[in-house]
């Protein structure tokens, strides 16, 4: 039986409850958009990069526990780290919470590990990797908006 | 026995016996995340009696042949059940003729056809089409569809606080451009029951028809295509305890004989050739390729079900069902009901405080307490309500009290992890 306590870890009820770097950014110099149409969940998320360092992150939006904690910890993950190495970390992310890297935590911040606990639950692994998939557009600057799912 | 007293016996006809005939449901006995299932799903799709998984199977294994094709036996046979059930849901809905009766894939599909056939050949540039705030995805979008083609302009009956519509309004939006008036009889999201009536008679005045997505109403409530004056009834077998892959359309005789069918094939066509074809009379005529026959004879044993149980019935047992779960769910803190209509049914969508309704649908699952969470598609009624979306207990017949009880004690537990 999925484990309602290996999915709501206290840092995912800590970030969802006060998320880090929740705010807009003007000085941003790209962004992407989230959405989930099976729910109507929408993010934002800014990134202020120099030379090839992401110096700022932020994001906004509505949507559940699971998404709102997940954005906020990847901001806190991110910053100050290079393009090319957020973007290493979408791919691991996504393979954990689709349970493709079978457990096994593979150079990701330990922080994200508890993520690992959605893999059991399949109708939310889309809430954990919106944010990561707007990052992933806001990375490839000038991305089309992404969408995780269509239903409704 | 005096008349009165048969009428007072008809009013108020004796609860349904749930514990009996949830032993009908199969599905019922399986066990969710190591629980017994509280199916609260209802308006999404229901739950299918063993005698509709049974008519289907034997249909499958000793009666299917094709209908209207064969000389032989077995087809003959399959025909006739196939056409039963038309007069079946004739009956069901108070329409004149089975002849007004059209079998689609589901209410969307119905909705699709009036839109792509009668709405079609009816709609100038500048005429309009009358919808509600608190439409399903399903009666927005083949309407849009529409717009596009003909230049048509869309309107928007405004819903009240209660969740009801605003009646003045819809007075208001009624002009001598209305063509076409499409109204949902019950709220998915809000469970209001919309007075059909009362539209059908504005919508007429101003010489439009009605369109009704009956979607969420069959099966829970008596309906009367005859005494709500609609024009079109749209429907699914799929909430009326039938399968899947099955829906109907009633249209007014005099509106189906005027409209061209929008997909040709086999079956609803009368005489071929490669100048010119005529059209096969209605209803068949908009029934290109071979139907779903296994899920039609599940349709008919649905309909058995529902009329043994009787309608009246369903409707007093789950109406009390309602307000039990209304009270139950008043009591838990931060819990804010939304919609308060005077005359509802069968659905009840809630926000727990600021807990996520996707976060609380999780919650509730693992306890086997299955709702739904999310815009319901209706998102145009989501922002009106100013909420991402909601959580939606939905009701059957089969639904109990003790099933009520196991999902507030889990909204209990869903709001101690996230407060």
């Amino acid at each position: 039986m999925a484990d309602l306590g290996e999915l709501y870890q206290n840092v995912i009820l800590d970030h969802n409850r006060s998320p880090r770097n929740f705010r807009d950014m003007e000085n941003a110099t790209s962004r992407g958009e989230g959405y989930n149409p099976l729910c109507g969940d929408q993010l934002t998320v800014w990134l202020r990069t120099e030379g090839d360092r992401i110096a700022d992150v932020s994001f906004l939006g509505s949507g559940c526990a699971i998404s709102k904690a997940s954005a906020s910890l990847m901001t806190t993950m991110i910053k100050g780290k290079t393009t090319a190495e957020a973007a290493q970390m979408f791919e691991r992310f996504h393979d954990l919470v689709t349970g493709r890297s079978h457990g096994e935590f593979l150079d990701l911040p330990r922080k994200l590990e508890v993520f690992s606990g959605v893999a059991e639950f399949p109708a939310r692994v889309k809430c954990a990797s919106m944010s990561w998939h707007a990052l992933k557009a806001a990375l490839d600057q000038n991305g089309p908006d992404v969408t995780t799912s269509g239903a409704g | 026995m005096t008349a009165a007293a048969l009428l007072h016996i008809d009013r108020t006809p004796a609860p349904l016996d749930v514990a009996r005939l949830r032993a009908d449901f199969p599905i019922l006995a399986t066990r969710i995340n190591g629980q017994p299932l509280a199916y609260l799903d209802n308006a999404s799709t229901g739950q299918r009696p063993r005698r509709v998984i049974e008519a289907m199977r034997e249909f499958d294994a000793d009666g299917n042949a094709n209908v209207h094709r064969g000389v032989h036996t077995l087809s003959q046979r399959a025909t006739e059940r196939f056409d039963h059930v038309r007069e079946q849901v004739r009956r069901f809905i108070g329409a004149r003729q089975s002849t007004e009766i059209v079998y689609t894939h589901g209410t969307t599909g119905s909705i699709n056809l009036v839109a792509r056939s009668y709405g079609r050949s009816v709609l100038r540039p500048g005429d309009e089409i009358l919808l509600t705030q608190m439409e399903h995805h399903s009666n927005i979008v083949p309407w849009q569809l529409l717009r596009e083609e003909t230049g048509a302009v869309l309107k928007v009956i405004p819903v009240t606080s209660t969740g009801e519509l605003d009646l003045d309004e819809a007075a208001r939006l009624v002009t001598a451009r209305t063509r076409i008036v499409s109204v949902t009889h019950m709220s998915n999201v809000l469970g209001t029951i919309n007075p059909i009536r009362t539209l059908a008679d504005l919508a007429h005045a101003a010489g439009a028809i009605i369109v009704v997505d009956g979607a969420q109403s069959i099966g829970h409530i008596p309906i009367d295509v005859s005494a709500l004056d609609c024009d079109f009834f749209a429907a699914s077998g799929h909430k009326m305890f039938g399968p899947t892959g099955i829906g109907i359309l009633y249209g007014r005789e005099a509106l189906l004989e005027q409209m061209q069918p929008v997909e040709g094939g086999g079956g609803m066509i009368d005489r071929v050739t490669f100048e010119r074809t005529t059209w096969a009379p209605v209803p068949i005529r908009f029934e290109a390729g071979t139907p779903p026959i296994s899920a039609v004879i599940g349709l008919g044993a649905a309909i058995e079900y529902l009329e043994a149980l009787s309608l009246a019935a369903i409707e007093s047992t789950e109406a009390e069902l309602l307000q039990y779960a209304i009270d139950r769910l008043s009591e838990v803190p931060d819990l804010r009901l939304i919609g308060a209509a005077a005359r509802r049914s069968s659905v009840i969508s809630f926000m727990l405080g600021s807990v996520h309704p996707h976060d609380v649908g999780t919650v509730l699952d693992t306890h086997g307490v299955a709702i739904r969470a999310g815009h319901h598609c209706a998102q145009p009624l989501m922002g009106a309500l100013g909420v991402p979306g909601t959580a939606r207990a939905s009701l059957s017949v089969y639904n109990t009290r003790e099933e009520i009880d196991r999902m507030v004690a889990a909204l209990h537990v869903a709001r101690s992890i996230f407060n």
